[in-house]
């Protein structure tokens, strides 16, 4: 199936604003989510500030309770998600499978267009009626259903399921496109094990979503009429506020989090997964030698992706649900480790024998796979269920999401950013400030997040306005200082970035159509790359993705995947 | 950026995952698990610690890998290319997969299953019942009297100061129940059974110490069990976010010798 005809844009707004184009729509997704970083950044840097100093009552606990709320929605949703799947993906599949555009050129505008709201709607939250929502990222009824339970269960956390389902829209339009787009504009010769592993896991980070977003949307529906329609899907009988009982009778609040979870499990591998894949790419590109295992990396992604889909239960072994169908999840969760030991070996084995060259992509790749693995052992302590008892709810598993669903993202966005910003700008960014943002970001991100687990060992509770009240958790808040300065560096440090990015926009060394010597296809097509992607015919695949040599002279040691005619 | 000039190198790099795989698992032994007082807690910190053991090991062993493929090859020397069969590359990755299914199954089946029973097995027949409400934000302990049995609640009748749990009058088993704000007594060295309500929205019932966490769910009751094991007052919290006062939902669980609880029971005045 061909690419859904659309001719080149004849103006400024055709092209920059209501583009149909995959790589304008690409930077348009990552540049809302730079915005919305910074946005999130600021919001960890207040929540680190009042924890860290409780004494000087920075914000109210009821605005604290927003911060954290709105830091998680924002981050997971509005930063990871748009920049690393919808971003990128949108920016690399068409390039990488040889295809003109997305299958539907159309439905990827209106998906960039239908976030666009969403983020807005999240941004006024902050400035209505009683703030922001309040109930946690994960929006647990009752207390995100009724406004008697926390400020921001008024119109905030109203503002917030309209933005979801928004969000939720725009998500299912990009993965049904990205699913298209793989499965029926693929190059000539491109077969499927012939796709490059950052392909492979945007699809299946987009059969994921595109399988697990549908519950989430019944369940904002379905608190939406709980808040507003008086149904009781989530909400018993007997809700005690104020002394007076509520008329809502006969719902169940674990009903909410089997949804969440059904969708927010599969979530965490549908933002994760792609930054494996760019991950396996870098390493290839930068080693100079074949992926290590891309078949059995090809099946563990598959085994990931399948068993994400049915243990969404083990993020609620405390909640009352049965202790017997926790066993069953416990049991499942674990087995993941297995094919994801896959990958991390496949990694790190991606290097033996190979000739590196340090270029900056390459700093943030290799940098990842350590966070993969510490992030990923840590995942054995919360999926244990008698070990989660203890960590549940505590920083540990603070910082053991924030390794995986933030660190090993954000890493491989930097690593994209730096490694494909030639193909999208035609120059290249600036290396000796690259080295530098990447050590103050990454020493920094890597321990704070790994004190947290330390933290969370000692006792310290999360979503917590002050700790200090406390004995037990006295021991734990002695390492907040430490990461809260931490923080600050690492938000710091994104100055750098910004600079070096935006003025290696229009200043950077401009180079030619493959500054790295990669061999993945879109690497053949002039940098930046214009409408169509590929000025003339597009390129016949005759290889693997990853025809290195390193024994092989420097300049020669590659083979591109595909040939131009 | 390698066209003309020689290709970037930094062996050195390797260097850093060496510090960080050392610095992790060097850190993690340093202890940080509070001392645990309670039976089944021993348990708990038993899987933790296997998991430390046998996930620190494997985390201390990439990371030297890595970085010493980084040292090793990072140098620019040329390679001979590595092939490596189809078959060769599956049944490498046979290990990684053996070695995790068997520490993490060994971790949840033979390590956690006996603590498993310990936590939701059937409670003794002597086990001491206490049941803990919570409410935005603090904790209601009920104790049954000396009837032993939990009299009839309802909702309707909930008042903060006058009827915090809205205890039924006309049940009789109702007559002398004990309600306190804040504090669990407990004997040690005999398993008690805590009866979990909630009266708004979730909170979850936890004691560090005792590495008990269990959510109060409203519109359900669920229960979680331990035997202390030793005497003194241990703090409580509410791990689960319930609001703006979550924070400060603080309680405290006293466990004491036998006959210095029921002195302290026989001292109380039935609520109603």
């Amino acid at each position: 199936m061909a690419v859904e005809e659309h001719s080149a844009p004849t103006s400024f707004v055709q092209k920059y604003i209501f583009s149909q184009d995959h790589k304008v729509i690409g930077l348009q997704y990552i540049f809302t989510a730079l915005f919305m970083a910074i946005v999130g950044g600021g919001l960890a840097v207040m929540i680190r500030t009042q924890i860290t100093w409780p004494e000087k009552a920075m914000v109210t606990p009821e605005a604290y309770l927003s911060l954290v709320t709105m830091h998680g929605t924002i981050m997971v949703f509005f930063v990871v998600s748009l920049a690393l799947v919808s971003g990128f993906g949108n920016f690399l599949i068409p390039l990488m499978i040889g295809a003109r555009d997305m299958a539907y050129p159309l439905l990827n505008m209106l998906s960039y267009w239908t976030i666009v709201p969403a983020c807005l709607l999240v941004l006024v939250s902050f400035v209505v009626e009683g703030g922001a929502a309040a109930a946690g990222w994960t929006a647990y009824p009752p207390l995100s259903a009724l406004p008697e339970a926390v400020p921001g269960s008024g119109l905030g956390q109203t503002l917030w399921l309209l933005a979801m389902a928004l969000f939720i829209v725009s998500f299912t339009m990009g993965g049904l496109n990205y699913i298209v787009t793989i499965l029926n504009c693929r190059a000539k010769g491109m077969s499927l094990m012939r796709m490059p592993l950052t392909i492979w896991t945007y699809f299946m980070s987009s059969i994921l979503g595109v399988l697990s977003f549908p519950p989430l949307t019944a369940a904002a529906i379905m608190l939406l009429l709980d808040r507003h329609g008086g149904t009781s899907f989530f909400l018993p009988d007997g809700l005690v506020f104020n002394n007076e009982v509520l008329a809502h009778e006969g719902g169940t609040p674990l009903l909410f989090q089997h949804l969440f979870w059904f969708l927010g499990h599969p979530e965490v591998y549908v933002l994760v997964l792609p930054g494996i894949g760019i991950t396996f790419d870098l390493i290839a590109t930068f080693a100079r030698r074949p992926v290590f295992g891309y078949k059995t990396s090809v099946y563990a992604l598959v085994v990931v992706g399948f068993l994400s889909m049915i243990v969404w239960g083990h993020h609620m072994y405390v909640t009352g649900m049965n202790p017997y169908v926790g066993e069953y999840f416990s049991v499942a969760t674990v087995l993941i480790t297995a094919p994801f030991a896959v990958l991390g070996m496949n990694l790190v084995a991606s290097l033996w024998r190979s000739r590196i060259r340090m270029e900056v992509p390459m700093y943030w790749a290799l940098g990842t796979v350590a966070v993969i693995g510490l992030g990923g052992f840590g995942g054995l302590f919360l999926a244990t269920s008698i070990s989660d008892i203890y960590f549940h709810d505590s920083f540990f598993v603070v910082g053991h999401f924030h390794l995986m669903i933030g660190v090993v993202t954000v890493l491989s966005i930097f690593a994209g950013l730096y490694h494909w910003f030639p193909k999208m700008f035609g120059r290249v960014m600036n290396a000796r400030l690259g080295k530098l943002h990447f050590w103050l970001t990454y020493v920094p991100m890597v321990t704070l997040f790994f004190l947290m687990h330390l933290q969370g060992m000692s006792g310290l509770l999360r979503r917590y306005y002050d700790h200090s009240i406390y004995e037990f958790q006295k021991p734990g808040q002695e390492l907040a200082l430490a990461i809260t300065l931490l923080t600050y560096t690492a938000f710091a440090a994104q100055g750098i970035f910004f600079w070096n990015f935006f003025r290696s926009m229009f200043s950077g060394e401009k180079v030619g159509e493959n500054p790295w010597n990669a061999t993945t296809v879109e690497w053949t097509t002039p940098s930046p790359a214009g409408h169509g992607n590929w000025p003339g015919a597009l390129p016949v695949i005759d290889r693997h993705p990853y025809d290195y040599d390193p024994a092989a002279a420097e300049d020669k040691d590659y083979n591109p995947q595909g040939v131009v005619a | 950026m390698s066209e003309s000039n020689s290709p970037p190198r930094n062996p050195r790099f390797g260097i850093l995952f060496f510090v960080f795989g050392i610095a992790v698992v060097g850190t993690f032994a340093l202890g940080w698990l509070p001392d645990v007082k309670s039976a089944h807690g021993h348990g708990i910190d038993g899987v933790i610690r296997y998991l430390l053991g046998t996930t620190g090991a494997l985390f201390l062993l990439g990371c030297i890998v890595l970085g010493f493929f980084v040292m090793k090859y990072g140098r620019g020397e040329a390679q001979t290319r590595a092939i490596v069969s189809g078959k060769a590359q599956a049944l490498w990755a046979v290990v990684p997969v053996l070695i995790m299914c068997a520490i993490s199954e060994v971790g949840v089946l033979v390590m956690a299953l006996p603590v498993f029973g310990e936590v939701y097995g059937e409670p003794p027949a002597d086990a001491y019942h206490v049941e803990v409400v919570g409410k935005q934000f603090e904790w209601l302990v009920r104790y049954p009297g000396p009837d032993g049995v939990f009299g009839e609640v309802d909702h309707e009748k909930v008042h903060e100061t006058r009827n915090p749990l809205g205890l039924v009058k006309s049940d009789p088993a109702a007559l002398d129940d004990i309600v306190v704000r804040g504090k669990v007594h407990i004997p040690v060295d005999r398993m008690t059974v805590v009866h979990l309500r909630a009266l708004d929205v979730i909170h979850s019932f936890t004691v560090p110490l005792f590495r008990v966490k269990q959510d109060t769910l409203p519109g359900y009751e669920a229960f979680t069990q331990f035997t202390a094991t030793e005497a003194g007052t241990f703090e409580l919290a509410c791990a689960e976010l319930c609001g703006l006062g979550h924070y400060r939902m603080q309680g405290s669980v006293i466990a004491e010798s036998e006959e210095s609880l029921q002195n302290w029971l026989n001292g109380q005045e039935p609520w109603l």
